[in-house]
């Protein structure tokens, strides 16, 4: 018996325009519907292993301390969506954090009017992010190396601006902001902070132009600039606000643990990544969405709480980290992989796609 | 001929090769007999490079026979073809950069010595011998980085010699060369006939063609022509026959008055690329640049956009002459710019064809800072019924689109900024014959409502049929302005390859 033949789209619809699809109206969300919906999978599961497993597990302490220990991650987790979108990477963005907490530590030391040290800090955010998008946009070097070398630069100049010198006793309003909930609410503060950012970002990602041109950059860099997309000019403003960031989160560790020290936040740019990829952002640019790295991180902060209530140790839980990592960026490339050997030798290889334009 | 009495060592007879819809190659034809050095002639397009991927094995062959030293064959991929002794050179050779050159000519088949080790000593003996026999001086020690294309050649045309190649196929290897090494190139090629090669040489210099060729074969619109002695064929035919078709009906043309002018190009000068460019677009008008490829035709459109700097000369739009170099520049001064590469600079092949279309005006499309697809969806709705594209859903990713349709895409996009100028670099390269048709319409159509187009392509009856005027360019010069009154194939190919 014959099979059914699938008409062609290319000539079902001739000249009449297909109506509004309106399920796809957020560029870049109906593609990973699938790996959104895993997340949202995992974040049930977490409610129940830790409903089963965690004492206390669905209390308020739960809610405040996963925002309190994971919020600072995902306010740097992103600008670096941004970033690895337009096919980059940011991995100073840890030692930026060091830098500032250190930065503002040394102000603080030295008498520096808070709110005008906190600025100074902002500044120094500011700086460095430049340096970073100047090296990567006009030097044109690959992200990955500059990144590497500044985050051992800005490591490093924590270092020397503070030695191995506590800064405590900060104290002062902004301890609040550090230490406690949004009043009325048992959201930490850090967790707010994310949602506001978490909005705005969303926004300029998915319904603004920049947002779109950041999508084309990292789908295929040279189209976009042929169609006038400024290019380097994005990528450049995206590093200097992950600096700017980075700092703020460099002030909200500071009061967090009334602490500066120039190790502040050692490691943590892999842990930001990690968000990033796992919330279905692709390692090659131009594909994912907020509400992925949204989920990624409730579904991941929330996981981390837990292990954290368990007393997992921190060397455990970084091999989570690691399992995450590899994880999100071996299933989706899998899938994308294994489709694209269907496409090319499956039936009716060699498609018109295939034809090589050449001048013989 | 003396060589018809023996077997030919490579028959080809009506091969054809399809991409879905798309016939690449409907009938391809071709004997090569050992010695002889034939020449495979015809426009870009016309086939040419299909057949000679068909011979390398690089494409099955989906019709016809191809009969290699007296056997059918069915090669699975260019190492199948490399083993039985059939080498191609293309125009730009892939050596690796920082192996040297020894180890290019042996890559993946080395002499080994005692314990499998490589046997460099006798690697480079045997690659000297071959330079030898060449009578070429390459140190086989030296990296193959910093290589002059010549040289490079030489290397490939080496290692196709260390595997007893029995076909050379060399694919226009004296575009890049000075006249000095295209001379020791025809050395070699004489060198290689002696030792019983049969090399096949695609060129579209046809002065060289005569010089070293014995037999030519033509091929136009994917098929076989005609073979003929060298002797027994004059310049002027064999243009004719890889051009001759009417063409009047083809083309859409009308002719109108030009407007005011719209682009006007002074002394525009890239070292190393185009010299002293000066040249003008009216309202209107389509000027077609033509010139073989590597005259410098696409990196003046590019350098007219804004993609690349020039080193001297200026643009101006409307009277006013562009500052710097960026194409958002260019946009904003009322270019738009179709690429020459849809796939990689046309087109955001995973994009929707909505965000495709939208691509260039999403300043526009937005409402203070938002943007929402709806806006592009209803820009890119409009532009595909006015350019009747094809298409299931426009939120369908642009790699879903045959490549006239992209083309279309590209078009949109432009067209969506309504441009003064518009610059279209082969708008119907690797496009069917029908929406080929189509492009030209909607060319037509832009110039006929006061749109200055400047057009480039290598397809001569394209550049007949649509221009106003055509320039003619030649190693990075303007070698001749030609209106559409006087402009013959013959003419135009003449200044192009500097016969006049």
């Amino acid at each position: 018996m014959p099979l059914v033949a699938i008409s062609s789209p290319l000539e079902s619809n001739e000249e009449v325009p297909a109506p509004l699809d309106r399920h796809s109206l957020a560029f870049g969300a109906h593609s990973l519907v699938r790996w959104e919906s895993a997340l949202v999978l995992f974040f049930i599961f977490d409610l129940f292993y830790g409903g089963f497993t965690a004492p206390d597990f669905f209390s308020q302490n739960t809610i405040f301390f996963a925002g309190i220990n994971f919020g600072l991650i995902a306010i740097m987790a992103l600008p670096e969506m941004l970033i690895i979108t337009t096919g980059e990477i940011d991995l100073s963005v840890a030692a930026m954090l060091g830098l500032s907490c250190a930065s503002f530590g040394y102000l603080f030391e030295h008498h520096v009017e808070v709110f005008l040290a906190m600025i100074l800090t902002l500044g120094v955010g500011a700086v460095g992010g430049a340096l970073n998008g100047f090296l990567v946009t006009r030097v044109g070097l690959p992200s990955i190396a500059v990144t590497i070398g500044t985050l051992t630069m800005f490591r490093g100049l924590a270092e020397v601006i503070l030695g191995t010198n506590e800064v405590t006793g900060f104290g002062g309003p902004w301890t609040d902001v550090g230490t406690n909930t949004i009043p009325g609410t048992p959201f930490a503060w850090a967790f707010g902070i994310f949602v506001v950012l978490a909005l705005i970002y969303g926004v300029v990602l998915h319904f603004t132009s920049t947002g779109r041109s950041i999508f084309a950059i990292g789908l295929q860099e040279e189209a976009a600039f042929f169609s006038g997309i400024r290019v380097k000019r994005i990528k450049f403003n995206l590093y200097l606000i992950s600096g700017i960031v980075c700092a703020f989160v460099g002030l909200l560790y500071t009061y967090e643990t009334n602490t500066a020290r120039y190790d502040a936040g050692t490691g943590l740019e892999l842990n930001v990544v990690a968000i990033v990829l796992f919330g279905g952002i692709s390692i090659f640019g131009g594909r994912g969405s907020l509400l992925g790295v949204v989920l990624s991180v409730i579904a991941v902060g929330i996981f981390d709480q837990i292990l954290s209530i368990k007393n997992v140790s921190s060397q455990e839980q970084s091999i989570v980290f690691g399992i995450l990592l590899l994880a999100s960026v071996v299933l989706p490339n899998s899938a994308r992989g294994y489709r694209a050997l269907r496409k090319r030798f499956g039936p009716g290889s060699y498609t018109s796609a295939g034809v090589p334009e050449s001048t013989v | 001929m003396s060589e018809s009495s023996v077997e030919p060592i490579l028959v080809m007879e009506g091969v054809a090769k399809y991409f879905g819809a798309v016939v690449a190659l409907a009938n391809g034809s071709i004997e090569l007999f050992a010695g002889e050095a034939h020449a495979l002639l015809g426009e870009n397009g016309a086939g040419k490079s299909t057949l000679v991927k068909i011979i390398a094995g690089v494409y099955p062959a989906d019709r016809g026979t191809y009969v290699y030293d007296g056997q059918v064959r069915h090669f699975h991929g260019p190492h199948d073809s490399q083993e039985a002794g059939i080498a191609v050179i293309y125009q730009e050779p892939t050596l690796f950069d920082d192996l040297n050159v020894a180890e290019n000519i042996y890559l993946g088949r080395q002499p080994l010595a005692f314990g499998r080790r490589i046997n460099r000593r006798e690697m480079r003996k045997q690659s000297r011998a071959i330079f030898e026999q060449l009578g070429v001086d390459i140190d086989p020690n030296r990296k193959a980085k910093g290589l002059s294309v010549a040289d490079q050649q030489m290397v490939e045309i080496a290692k196709a010699l260390s595997k007893d190649a029995r076909v050379v196929v060399m694919d226009e290897p004296t575009a890049a060369l000075s006249p000095e090494e295209v001379r020791r190139l025809f050395t070699v090629v004489a060198n290689l006939r002696q030792r019983g090669v049969a090399i096949l040489f695609i060129s579209h210099r046809l002065e060289e063609v005569y010089e070293i060729c014995q037999r030519v074969t033509i091929m136009r619109d994917g098929s076989f022509v005609r073979t003929d002695l060298i002797g027994d064929i004059k310049i002027d035919e064999i243009v004719r026959s890889m051009v001759g078709r009417d063409l009047s009906t083809l083309f859409p043309k009308t002719v109108i008055e030009a407007g005011a002018e719209v682009l006007r190009v002074e002394r525009l000068t890239r070292e190393g690329t185009f010299y002293d460019i000066s040249f003008n677009v009216n309202a209107g008008e389509i000027v077609a640049l033509s010139g073989l490829v590597g005259s410098g035709r696409t990196e003046i459109a590019r350098a007219i956009f804004g993609i690349d700097r020039y080193d001297a000369g200026s643009v101006t739009v409307n009277g006013k002459k562009l500052k710097g170099s960026s194409p958002l520049r260019a946009m904003h001064a009322g270019i738009g710019f179709v690429p020459e590469d849809r796939r990689q600079q046309g087109l955001v092949m995973d994009f929707g064809i909505d965000h495709n279309v939208a691509l260039a005006s999403l300043g526009r499309l937005s409402h203070g800072l938002l943007l929402f697809r709806s806006s592009e969806h209803a820009l890119a709705a409009d532009w595909a019924l006015k350019l009747r594209l094809k298409y299931g859903k426009l939120s369908d990713e642009a790699n879903t689109l045959s490549g006239g349709n992209q083309q279309k895409v590209v078009l949109a996009k432009w067209l969506a900024g309504e441009p003064k100028l518009i610059i279209v670099d082969e708008p119907t390269r690797g496009i069917d014959v029908g929406t080929k048709s189509e492009v030209h319409r909607i060319i037509d159509d832009l110039a006929q409502s006061g749109v200055a187009v400047l057009m480039i392509s290598s397809e001569l009856p394209e550049i007949l049929g649509m221009a106003d005027r055509v320039l003619v360019m030649r190693e990075g010069r303007l070698a001749a302005t030609i209106n559409r009154s006087d402009a013959t194939q013959e003419l135009v190919m003449m200044a192009a390859t500097g016969q006049v």
